[in-house]
Protein backbone atom coordinates (compact mmCIF):
# COMPACT_ATOMS: atom_id res chain seq x y z
CA UNK A 1 0.00 0.00 0.00
CA UNK A 2 3.23 2.16 0.03
CA UNK A 3 5.57 3.10 -2.55
CA UNK A 4 8.24 1.15 -0.16
CA UNK A 5 8.58 -2.30 2.06
CA UNK A 6 10.29 -0.07 4.66
CA UNK A 7 10.30 3.45 6.01
CA UNK A 8 13.93 4.16 6.87
CA UNK A 9 14.29 7.68 6.19
CA UNK A 10 11.90 10.71 4.98
CA UNK A 11 13.05 10.33 1.41
CA UNK A 12 11.44 6.49 1.13
CA UNK A 13 7.73 8.41 1.14
CA UNK A 14 6.13 10.08 -1.39
CA UNK A 15 4.00 12.66 -1.18
CA UNK A 16 1.03 10.20 -1.56
CA UNK A 17 2.14 7.99 0.91
CA UNK A 18 2.24 11.02 3.01
CA UNK A 19 -1.23 11.73 2.14
CA UNK A 20 -2.59 8.41 2.74
CA UNK A 21 -1.16 7.90 6.04
CA UNK A 22 -2.92 11.65 7.45
CA UNK A 23 -5.82 10.44 6.15
CA UNK A 24 -6.20 6.58 7.39
CA UNK A 25 -4.46 8.11 10.73
CA UNK A 26 -7.94 9.87 10.84
CA UNK A 27 -9.69 7.19 11.13
CA UNK A 28 -7.95 5.65 14.01
CA UNK A 29 -7.98 8.71 16.09
CA UNK A 30 -11.59 8.39 16.01
CA UNK A 31 -11.24 4.55 17.02
CA UNK A 32 -8.99 5.52 20.21
CA UNK A 33 -11.49 7.99 21.05
CA UNK A 34 -14.09 4.82 21.59
CA UNK A 35 -15.08 2.99 24.83
CA UNK A 36 -13.15 0.11 22.67
CA UNK A 37 -9.81 1.67 21.73
CA UNK A 38 -9.42 -1.72 19.04
CA UNK A 39 -9.88 -2.98 15.67
CA UNK A 40 -9.74 -6.89 14.83
CA UNK A 41 -7.40 -5.98 11.75
CA UNK A 42 -4.11 -7.22 12.29
CA UNK A 43 -5.11 -10.33 14.60
CA UNK A 44 -2.12 -13.19 13.88
CA UNK A 45 0.00 -10.47 13.06
CA UNK A 46 3.25 -10.06 15.27
CA UNK A 47 5.10 -6.54 15.22
CA UNK A 48 8.19 -7.06 17.32
CA UNK A 49 10.06 -3.32 19.33
CA UNK A 50 13.88 -3.89 19.01
CA UNK A 51 15.10 -1.09 21.14
CA UNK A 52 19.03 -0.70 21.38
CA UNK A 53 18.46 2.49 23.13
CA UNK A 54 15.94 4.01 25.84
CA UNK A 55 13.26 5.28 24.80
CA UNK A 56 9.25 5.65 26.22
CA UNK A 57 7.29 7.53 24.05
CA UNK A 58 8.61 6.15 20.59
CA UNK A 59 8.23 2.52 21.85
CA UNK A 60 5.04 2.66 24.15
CA UNK A 61 3.39 4.13 20.95
CA UNK A 62 4.30 1.80 18.48
CA UNK A 63 3.06 -0.79 21.82
CA UNK A 64 -0.19 1.11 22.00
CA UNK A 65 -0.68 0.82 18.05
CA UNK A 66 0.02 -2.40 17.41
CA UNK A 67 -2.48 -3.71 20.54
CA UNK A 68 -5.02 -1.37 19.13
CA UNK A 69 -4.71 -2.91 15.81
CA UNK A 70 -4.82 -6.94 17.64
CA UNK A 71 -1.24 -7.59 16.32
CA UNK A 72 0.66 -9.45 19.08
CA UNK A 73 3.70 -6.74 20.14
CA UNK A 74 7.07 -8.56 21.44
CA UNK A 75 9.21 -6.10 23.33
CA UNK A 76 12.83 -6.43 23.21
CA UNK A 77 14.86 -4.74 25.49
CA UNK A 78 18.79 -4.66 24.52
CA UNK A 79 19.60 -4.33 28.27
CA UNK A 80 18.05 -7.30 29.32
CA UNK A 81 19.11 -9.61 26.01
CA UNK A 82 21.42 -12.06 25.40
CA UNK A 83 23.31 -8.59 23.18
CA UNK A 84 24.64 -8.63 26.87
CA UNK A 85 26.06 -12.05 26.68
CA UNK A 86 28.14 -10.67 23.69
CA UNK A 87 25.40 -12.13 20.85
CA UNK A 88 25.99 -9.97 17.78
CA UNK A 89 23.01 -7.58 16.33
CA UNK A 90 22.73 -9.98 13.10
CA UNK A 91 22.60 -13.39 15.28
CA UNK A 92 20.14 -11.74 17.92
CA UNK A 93 18.04 -10.63 13.94
CA UNK A 94 18.38 -14.09 12.76
CA UNK A 95 16.83 -15.23 16.42
CA UNK A 96 13.79 -12.63 15.85
CA UNK A 97 13.40 -13.56 12.07
CA UNK A 98 12.83 -17.76 13.10
CA UNK A 99 10.68 -16.85 15.31
CA UNK A 100 8.63 -15.00 12.23
CA UNK A 101 7.22 -11.92 13.30
CA UNK A 102 5.90 -9.62 10.39
CA UNK A 103 7.26 -6.33 11.08
CA UNK A 104 10.29 -5.03 13.30
CA UNK A 105 10.15 -2.03 14.55
CA UNK A 106 14.17 -0.82 15.70
CA UNK A 107 15.69 2.04 17.38
CA UNK A 108 19.69 1.79 17.51
CA UNK A 109 21.89 4.62 18.73
CA UNK A 110 24.54 3.70 16.23
CA UNK A 111 23.69 5.82 12.65
CA UNK A 112 22.89 3.13 10.03
CA UNK A 113 22.17 0.15 12.08
CA UNK A 114 18.74 0.29 11.20
CA UNK A 115 19.56 -0.18 7.55
CA UNK A 116 22.20 -2.77 8.22
CA UNK A 117 19.38 -4.40 9.15
CA UNK A 118 16.78 -4.02 6.49
CA UNK A 119 19.13 -4.94 4.08
CA UNK A 120 19.16 -8.39 6.08
CA UNK A 121 15.52 -8.79 6.59
CA UNK A 122 12.75 -9.98 4.61
CA UNK A 123 9.81 -8.43 6.48
CA UNK A 124 9.25 -4.92 6.61
CA UNK A 125 11.20 -2.52 8.96
CA UNK A 126 10.24 0.69 10.43
CA UNK A 127 13.02 3.32 11.85
CA UNK A 128 12.03 4.50 15.24
CA UNK A 129 15.37 6.18 15.64
CA UNK A 130 18.63 5.52 14.07
CA UNK A 131 21.54 7.17 15.74
CA UNK A 132 21.82 10.61 14.28
CA UNK A 133 20.66 10.04 10.90
CA UNK A 134 16.73 10.13 10.98
CA UNK A 135 13.27 9.39 13.01
CA UNK A 136 10.72 9.57 10.20
CA UNK A 137 7.97 8.36 12.11
CA UNK A 138 8.56 11.27 15.01
CA UNK A 139 7.93 13.78 11.71
CA UNK A 140 4.91 12.28 10.34
CA UNK A 141 3.65 12.52 13.65
CA UNK A 142 4.77 16.39 13.67
CA UNK A 143 2.84 17.01 10.54
CA UNK A 144 -0.10 15.14 12.02
CA UNK A 145 0.03 17.79 14.71
CA UNK A 146 0.42 20.67 12.22
CA UNK A 147 -2.46 19.64 10.42
CA UNK A 148 -4.44 19.43 12.94
CA UNK A 149 -3.97 23.47 13.78
CA UNK A 150 -3.85 24.77 9.84
CA UNK A 151 -5.85 24.07 6.82
CA UNK A 152 -2.41 23.22 4.48
CA UNK A 153 0.91 23.26 4.96
CA UNK A 154 2.52 25.07 2.00
CA UNK A 155 3.88 28.65 2.68
CA UNK A 156 3.78 27.54 6.53
CA UNK A 157 7.01 29.13 8.39
CA UNK A 158 8.41 26.61 10.65
CA UNK A 159 11.50 27.38 13.40
CA UNK A 160 13.68 24.15 14.32
CA UNK A 161 15.54 25.38 17.78
CA UNK A 162 18.28 23.75 19.75
CA UNK A 163 20.44 21.19 19.61
CA UNK A 164 20.37 20.60 15.58
CA UNK A 165 23.45 18.76 15.14
CA UNK A 166 22.65 15.23 17.20
CA UNK A 167 19.34 15.46 16.03
CA UNK A 168 17.17 12.62 14.17
CA UNK A 169 13.76 14.35 14.33
CA UNK A 170 15.05 17.65 12.95
CA UNK A 171 16.95 15.47 10.31
CA UNK A 172 13.57 13.70 9.51
CA UNK A 173 11.32 17.01 10.21
CA UNK A 174 13.19 19.05 7.84
CA UNK A 175 12.80 17.14 4.74
CA UNK A 176 9.55 15.95 5.50
CA UNK A 177 8.47 19.89 5.90
CA UNK A 178 10.27 21.27 3.16
CA UNK A 179 8.68 18.05 0.80
CA UNK A 180 5.54 19.53 2.11
CA UNK A 181 6.18 22.97 0.71
CA UNK A 182 6.98 24.34 4.63
CA UNK A 183 9.63 27.40 4.36
CA UNK A 184 11.71 25.65 7.76
CA UNK A 185 14.68 27.76 8.84
CA UNK A 186 16.89 26.83 11.95
CA UNK A 187 17.85 28.56 15.46
CA UNK A 188 20.91 27.49 16.71
CA UNK A 189 24.50 28.66 17.61
CA UNK A 190 26.89 27.77 14.88
CA UNK A 191 28.48 24.93 16.63
CA UNK A 192 25.34 23.24 16.59
CA UNK A 193 24.77 23.40 12.86
CA UNK A 194 25.99 20.00 10.85
CA UNK A 195 27.84 21.33 7.17
CA UNK A 196 25.09 19.45 5.45
CA UNK A 197 22.00 22.08 6.49
CA UNK A 198 23.91 25.31 5.24
CA UNK A 199 20.99 26.05 3.01
CA UNK A 200 18.26 26.72 5.71
CA UNK A 201 17.98 30.20 6.68
CA UNK A 202 20.03 30.05 10.05
CA UNK A 203 19.71 32.73 13.16
CA UNK A 204 21.38 32.77 16.34
CA UNK A 205 18.45 33.98 18.59
CA UNK A 206 14.96 32.58 18.95
CA UNK A 207 14.27 36.32 18.97
CA UNK A 208 15.13 36.35 15.00
CA UNK A 209 12.15 34.90 14.56
CA UNK A 210 9.92 34.82 17.50
CA UNK A 211 7.03 37.27 15.79
CA UNK A 212 7.50 35.97 12.38
CA UNK A 213 6.53 31.92 12.41
CA UNK A 214 3.48 29.80 12.54
CA UNK A 215 5.53 26.81 14.27
CA UNK A 216 8.47 27.24 16.36
CA UNK A 217 10.07 23.83 16.77
CA UNK A 218 11.79 23.17 19.77
CA UNK A 219 14.41 20.39 19.79
CA UNK A 220 15.21 18.40 22.94
CA UNK A 221 19.01 19.02 24.39
CA UNK A 222 21.06 15.79 24.18
CA UNK A 223 23.14 15.68 27.08
CA UNK A 224 23.52 11.84 26.65
CA UNK A 225 25.26 12.81 22.65
CA UNK A 226 27.47 15.82 24.08
CA UNK A 227 30.34 13.81 24.34
CA UNK A 228 32.11 16.95 22.95
CA UNK A 229 30.64 20.18 24.76
CA UNK A 230 29.02 22.31 22.35
CA UNK A 231 27.14 24.76 24.91
CA UNK A 232 29.19 26.51 27.00
CA UNK A 233 25.82 27.54 29.79
CA UNK A 234 22.48 26.67 30.32
CA UNK A 235 22.50 30.46 31.16
CA UNK A 236 23.56 31.15 27.86
CA UNK A 237 20.86 28.77 26.42
CA UNK A 238 18.03 30.27 27.92
CA UNK A 239 19.06 33.66 26.47
CA UNK A 240 19.21 32.94 23.15
CA UNK A 241 17.13 29.68 22.42
CA UNK A 242 14.87 29.04 25.12
CA UNK A 243 11.23 29.59 25.27
CA UNK A 244 9.39 31.26 28.11
CA UNK A 245 6.22 33.24 28.78
CA UNK A 246 7.63 36.03 27.60
CA UNK A 247 8.32 35.27 24.77
CA UNK A 248 5.43 32.93 24.03
CA UNK A 249 3.16 36.16 24.10
CA UNK A 250 5.14 37.75 20.93
CA UNK A 251 4.43 34.51 18.89
CA UNK A 252 1.41 34.73 16.34
CA UNK A 253 -2.16 34.61 16.67
CA UNK A 254 -2.55 30.81 16.03
CA UNK A 255 0.91 30.29 16.05
CA UNK A 256 2.15 26.53 17.64
CA UNK A 257 4.89 25.45 19.67
CA UNK A 258 5.81 21.64 19.32
CA UNK A 259 8.62 19.28 21.21
CA UNK A 260 9.49 16.09 20.38
CA UNK A 261 9.87 15.27 24.51
CA UNK A 262 11.52 14.41 27.06
CA UNK A 263 11.50 18.13 27.81
CA UNK A 264 14.35 19.30 29.69
CA UNK A 265 12.33 21.61 31.73
CA UNK A 266 13.76 24.96 32.41
CA UNK A 267 16.32 23.94 29.39
CA UNK A 268 14.33 24.59 25.94
CA UNK A 269 10.66 25.55 27.45
CA UNK A 270 10.45 26.85 31.39
CA UNK A 271 8.84 25.26 33.85
CA UNK A 272 5.70 27.80 33.59
CA UNK A 273 4.95 27.32 30.04
CA UNK A 274 5.13 23.48 30.64
CA UNK A 275 2.58 23.99 33.18
CA UNK A 276 1.91 21.22 36.24
CA UNK A 277 -0.53 18.34 34.85
CA UNK A 278 -0.39 20.45 31.58
CA UNK A 279 0.50 23.75 30.14
CA UNK A 280 -1.66 26.75 30.62
CA UNK A 281 -1.11 27.51 26.94
CA UNK A 282 -3.33 26.11 24.17
CA UNK A 283 -0.72 26.39 21.66
CA UNK A 284 1.68 24.28 23.60
CA UNK A 285 1.36 20.80 21.21
CA UNK A 286 3.31 18.42 23.01
CA UNK A 287 0.38 16.12 24.50
CA UNK A 288 -1.56 15.94 21.04
CA UNK A 289 1.79 15.28 19.41
CA UNK A 290 1.50 11.94 21.47
CA UNK A 291 -1.97 11.28 20.95
CA UNK A 292 -1.87 11.67 17.20
CA UNK A 293 1.38 9.29 17.30
CA UNK A 294 -0.62 6.45 18.39
CA UNK A 295 -2.74 7.02 15.56
CA UNK A 296 0.01 7.36 13.01
CA UNK A 297 1.75 4.56 14.06
CA UNK A 298 -1.97 2.57 13.64
CA UNK A 299 -1.75 3.89 9.81
CA UNK A 300 1.82 2.74 9.33
CA UNK A 301 1.25 -0.64 10.42
CA UNK A 302 -2.12 -0.95 9.20
CA UNK A 303 -0.44 0.62 5.20
CA UNK A 304 2.63 -1.25 5.52
CA UNK A 305 1.17 -4.84 6.57
CA UNK A 306 -1.97 -4.67 4.21
CA UNK B 1 -18.50 -5.40 -18.81
CA UNK B 2 -21.54 -6.06 -20.81
CA UNK B 3 -24.82 -4.54 -19.79
CA UNK B 4 -27.69 -7.31 -20.09
CA UNK B 5 -30.59 -5.96 -18.16
CA UNK B 6 -32.46 -3.14 -16.39
CA UNK B 7 -33.49 -4.15 -12.93
CA UNK B 8 -34.83 -0.96 -11.55
CA UNK B 9 -35.10 2.49 -12.98
CA UNK B 10 -35.17 5.57 -11.18
CA UNK B 11 -38.85 5.36 -10.50
CA UNK B 12 -38.68 1.64 -9.06
CA UNK B 13 -35.64 2.38 -7.36
CA UNK B 14 -37.56 5.51 -5.27
CA UNK B 15 -41.12 2.86 -4.61
CA UNK B 16 -38.55 0.38 -3.30
CA UNK B 17 -37.17 2.77 -0.91
CA UNK B 18 -40.75 3.72 0.12
CA UNK B 19 -41.74 0.48 0.39
CA UNK B 20 -38.27 -0.78 2.80
CA UNK B 21 -39.40 2.59 5.07
CA UNK B 22 -42.83 1.67 5.84
CA UNK B 23 -41.64 -1.75 6.46
CA UNK B 24 -38.89 -0.52 9.31
CA UNK B 25 -41.59 1.66 10.97
CA UNK B 26 -44.32 -1.00 10.67
CA UNK B 27 -41.99 -3.85 12.23
CA UNK B 28 -40.57 -1.43 14.82
CA UNK B 29 -44.06 -0.10 15.64
CA UNK B 30 -42.72 3.20 14.96
CA UNK B 31 -39.45 4.95 15.06
CA UNK B 32 -38.50 5.20 18.39
CA UNK B 33 -35.01 4.09 19.72
CA UNK B 34 -34.32 3.42 15.66
CA UNK B 35 -31.06 4.58 14.19
CA UNK B 36 -30.00 3.75 10.65
CA UNK B 37 -26.36 3.10 9.76
CA UNK B 38 -25.31 3.36 5.93
CA UNK B 39 -22.54 1.42 4.98
CA UNK B 40 -19.98 2.80 2.76
CA UNK B 41 -20.12 3.43 0.22
CA UNK B 42 -23.92 3.41 -1.07
CA UNK B 43 -25.57 2.42 1.91
CA UNK B 44 -24.92 5.79 2.71
CA UNK B 45 -27.14 7.95 0.18
CA UNK B 46 -29.71 4.90 0.47
CA UNK B 47 -29.44 4.84 4.51
CA UNK B 48 -30.02 8.87 4.04
CA UNK B 49 -33.15 8.30 2.08
CA UNK B 50 -34.87 5.58 4.20
CA UNK B 51 -34.04 8.36 7.07
CA UNK B 52 -35.09 11.16 5.04
CA UNK B 53 -38.89 9.05 4.56
CA UNK B 54 -39.25 8.13 8.13
CA UNK B 55 -38.51 11.50 8.79
CA UNK B 56 -41.13 12.83 6.98
CA UNK B 57 -43.84 9.61 7.54
CA UNK B 58 -43.23 10.13 11.35
CA UNK B 59 -42.20 13.57 11.33
CA UNK B 60 -39.72 12.89 13.64
CA UNK B 61 -35.89 13.29 13.48
CA UNK B 62 -33.29 10.22 13.39
CA UNK B 63 -29.90 9.57 14.20
CA UNK B 64 -27.58 8.46 11.05
CA UNK B 65 -24.16 6.89 11.46
CA UNK B 66 -21.81 6.27 8.16
CA UNK B 67 -19.57 3.21 9.03
CA UNK B 68 -16.77 1.83 6.95
CA UNK B 69 -15.51 -1.48 7.63
CA UNK B 70 -12.15 -1.37 6.02
CA UNK B 71 -10.84 -2.38 9.46
CA UNK B 72 -12.71 -5.38 10.42
CA UNK B 73 -12.56 -7.17 6.84
CA UNK B 74 -11.46 -11.31 6.41
CA UNK B 75 -9.19 -10.73 3.43
CA UNK B 76 -6.83 -7.85 5.26
CA UNK B 77 -3.76 -8.46 3.34
CA UNK B 78 -5.10 -10.34 0.56
CA UNK B 79 -7.15 -8.41 -1.31
CA UNK B 80 -6.41 -4.41 -2.91
CA UNK B 81 -8.14 -2.47 -0.75
CA UNK B 82 -10.49 0.46 -1.62
CA UNK B 83 -9.78 3.54 0.39
CA UNK B 84 -10.99 3.87 3.78
CA UNK B 85 -13.76 5.91 3.70
CA UNK B 86 -15.10 7.61 7.20
CA UNK B 87 -16.79 6.18 9.87
CA UNK B 88 -19.13 8.74 11.73
CA UNK B 89 -21.54 7.49 14.19
CA UNK B 90 -21.94 10.31 17.09
CA UNK B 91 -24.23 8.44 19.27
CA UNK B 92 -24.71 5.54 21.47
CA UNK B 93 -25.76 2.45 19.81
CA UNK B 94 -26.62 0.66 22.79
CA UNK B 95 -30.01 -0.54 23.48
CA UNK B 96 -31.25 1.19 20.28
CA UNK B 97 -32.39 -0.77 16.83
CA UNK B 98 -29.64 -0.58 14.64
CA UNK B 99 -31.23 -0.61 10.68
CA UNK B 100 -28.22 -1.29 8.62
CA UNK B 101 -28.45 -0.54 5.20
CA UNK B 102 -26.39 -1.99 2.12
CA UNK B 103 -26.84 -2.12 -1.46
CA UNK B 104 -26.25 -5.14 -2.66
CA UNK B 105 -26.24 -8.60 -0.39
CA UNK B 106 -23.66 -11.11 -2.03
CA UNK B 107 -21.29 -13.34 0.00
CA UNK B 108 -22.20 -11.57 3.38
CA UNK B 109 -18.91 -11.48 4.44
CA UNK B 110 -19.63 -7.50 4.44
CA UNK B 111 -22.38 -7.73 7.02
CA UNK B 112 -20.32 -10.02 9.21
CA UNK B 113 -17.63 -7.02 9.49
CA UNK B 114 -20.29 -4.67 9.94
CA UNK B 115 -21.77 -6.30 12.83
CA UNK B 116 -18.39 -6.60 14.50
CA UNK B 117 -17.47 -3.14 13.55
CA UNK B 118 -20.89 -1.98 15.45
CA UNK B 119 -20.79 -4.66 18.34
CA UNK B 120 -17.88 -2.64 18.87
CA UNK B 121 -19.51 0.73 19.30
CA UNK B 122 -22.10 -0.64 22.36
CA UNK B 123 -24.64 -3.20 22.66
CA UNK B 124 -27.55 -2.33 20.28
CA UNK B 125 -30.82 -4.00 21.00
CA UNK B 126 -31.57 -5.40 17.98
CA UNK B 127 -29.79 -4.80 14.19
CA UNK B 128 -31.68 -5.33 11.14
CA UNK B 129 -30.40 -5.32 7.57
CA UNK B 130 -31.57 -3.44 4.89
CA UNK B 131 -30.33 -4.44 1.06
CA UNK B 132 -31.38 -3.02 -1.88
CA UNK B 133 -30.59 -6.28 -4.22
CA UNK B 134 -30.06 -9.76 -2.58
CA UNK B 135 -28.35 -11.80 -5.48
CA UNK B 136 -27.13 -14.87 -3.68
CA UNK B 137 -24.18 -16.69 -3.46
CA UNK B 138 -24.20 -16.54 0.65
CA UNK B 139 -20.88 -17.57 2.43
CA UNK B 140 -22.29 -17.16 5.89
CA UNK B 141 -25.56 -17.47 7.65
CA UNK B 142 -26.86 -14.09 6.82
CA UNK B 143 -30.03 -13.14 6.07
CA UNK B 144 -31.82 -10.01 5.21
CA UNK B 145 -34.48 -8.60 7.06
CA UNK B 146 -36.06 -6.11 4.25
CA UNK B 147 -35.09 -7.25 0.68
CA UNK B 148 -35.61 -4.38 -2.12
CA UNK B 149 -35.56 -7.02 -4.74
CA UNK B 150 -34.53 -10.58 -5.23
CA UNK B 151 -32.21 -11.19 -7.78
CA UNK B 152 -30.78 -14.73 -8.80
CA UNK B 153 -27.30 -14.27 -10.87
CA UNK B 154 -24.74 -16.40 -11.68
CA UNK B 155 -20.84 -15.82 -10.21
CA UNK B 156 -19.91 -14.53 -13.37
CA UNK B 157 -22.52 -11.15 -13.04
CA UNK B 158 -22.40 -8.35 -11.71
CA UNK B 159 -24.77 -5.65 -9.62
CA UNK B 160 -24.17 -2.56 -10.70
CA UNK B 161 -26.10 -0.11 -7.84
CA UNK B 162 -25.84 3.64 -8.99
CA UNK B 163 -27.19 6.39 -6.96
CA UNK B 164 -27.51 9.99 -7.76
CA UNK B 165 -25.23 11.42 -4.82
CA UNK B 166 -22.65 9.06 -5.78
CA UNK B 167 -22.69 8.26 -9.44
CA UNK B 168 -25.04 11.05 -10.81
CA UNK B 169 -27.90 8.74 -11.79
CA UNK B 170 -30.56 6.27 -10.13
CA UNK B 171 -30.19 3.07 -11.77
CA UNK B 172 -29.48 -0.48 -11.03
CA UNK B 173 -28.32 -2.90 -13.97
CA UNK B 174 -26.93 -6.13 -13.97
CA UNK B 175 -23.45 -6.79 -16.17
CA UNK B 176 -21.84 -9.62 -17.25
CA UNK B 177 -17.79 -9.96 -17.10
CA UNK B 178 -16.77 -9.99 -20.82
CA UNK B 179 -13.80 -12.33 -20.37
CA UNK B 180 -16.68 -15.28 -19.43
CA UNK B 181 -18.96 -14.05 -22.54
CA UNK B 182 -17.45 -14.81 -26.14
Amino acid sequence: MLNKKSILRIDDLTLDDVAKVMETADSFTSISKREIKKVPTLRGKTVVNLFFEPSTRTKTSFEVAAKRLSADMINFAASSSSLKKGESIMDTLRTILAMQVNLIVIRHSDSGTVKMVDDNTPVPVINAGDGKHQHPTQALLDLYAIRSRFEKFEGLRVAFVGDFLDSRVARSGTRLFEKMGMDVSLVAPSMLIPEDHSDLNVYSSIDDVIEDIDVLYMLRMQFERQDRKFYPSVREYNRFLSLDSKRLARMKKNSIVMHPGPVNRGIEISDEVMGDRESPYDNILIEEQVTGGVAVRMALLYLILG
Amino acid sequence: MIEKANILSKADLRRVIKRISHEILERNRGSENLVIIGLQKRGVPLGKRIAANIESFEDKKIRFGKLDISFYRDDFGKKIKADIEKTEIDFDVTDMNVILVDDVLFTGRTIRAALDAIIDLGRPRSIQLVVLIDRGHRELPIRADYVGKNLPTSQNEMVEVRLMETDGRDSVILVEKEEDVK
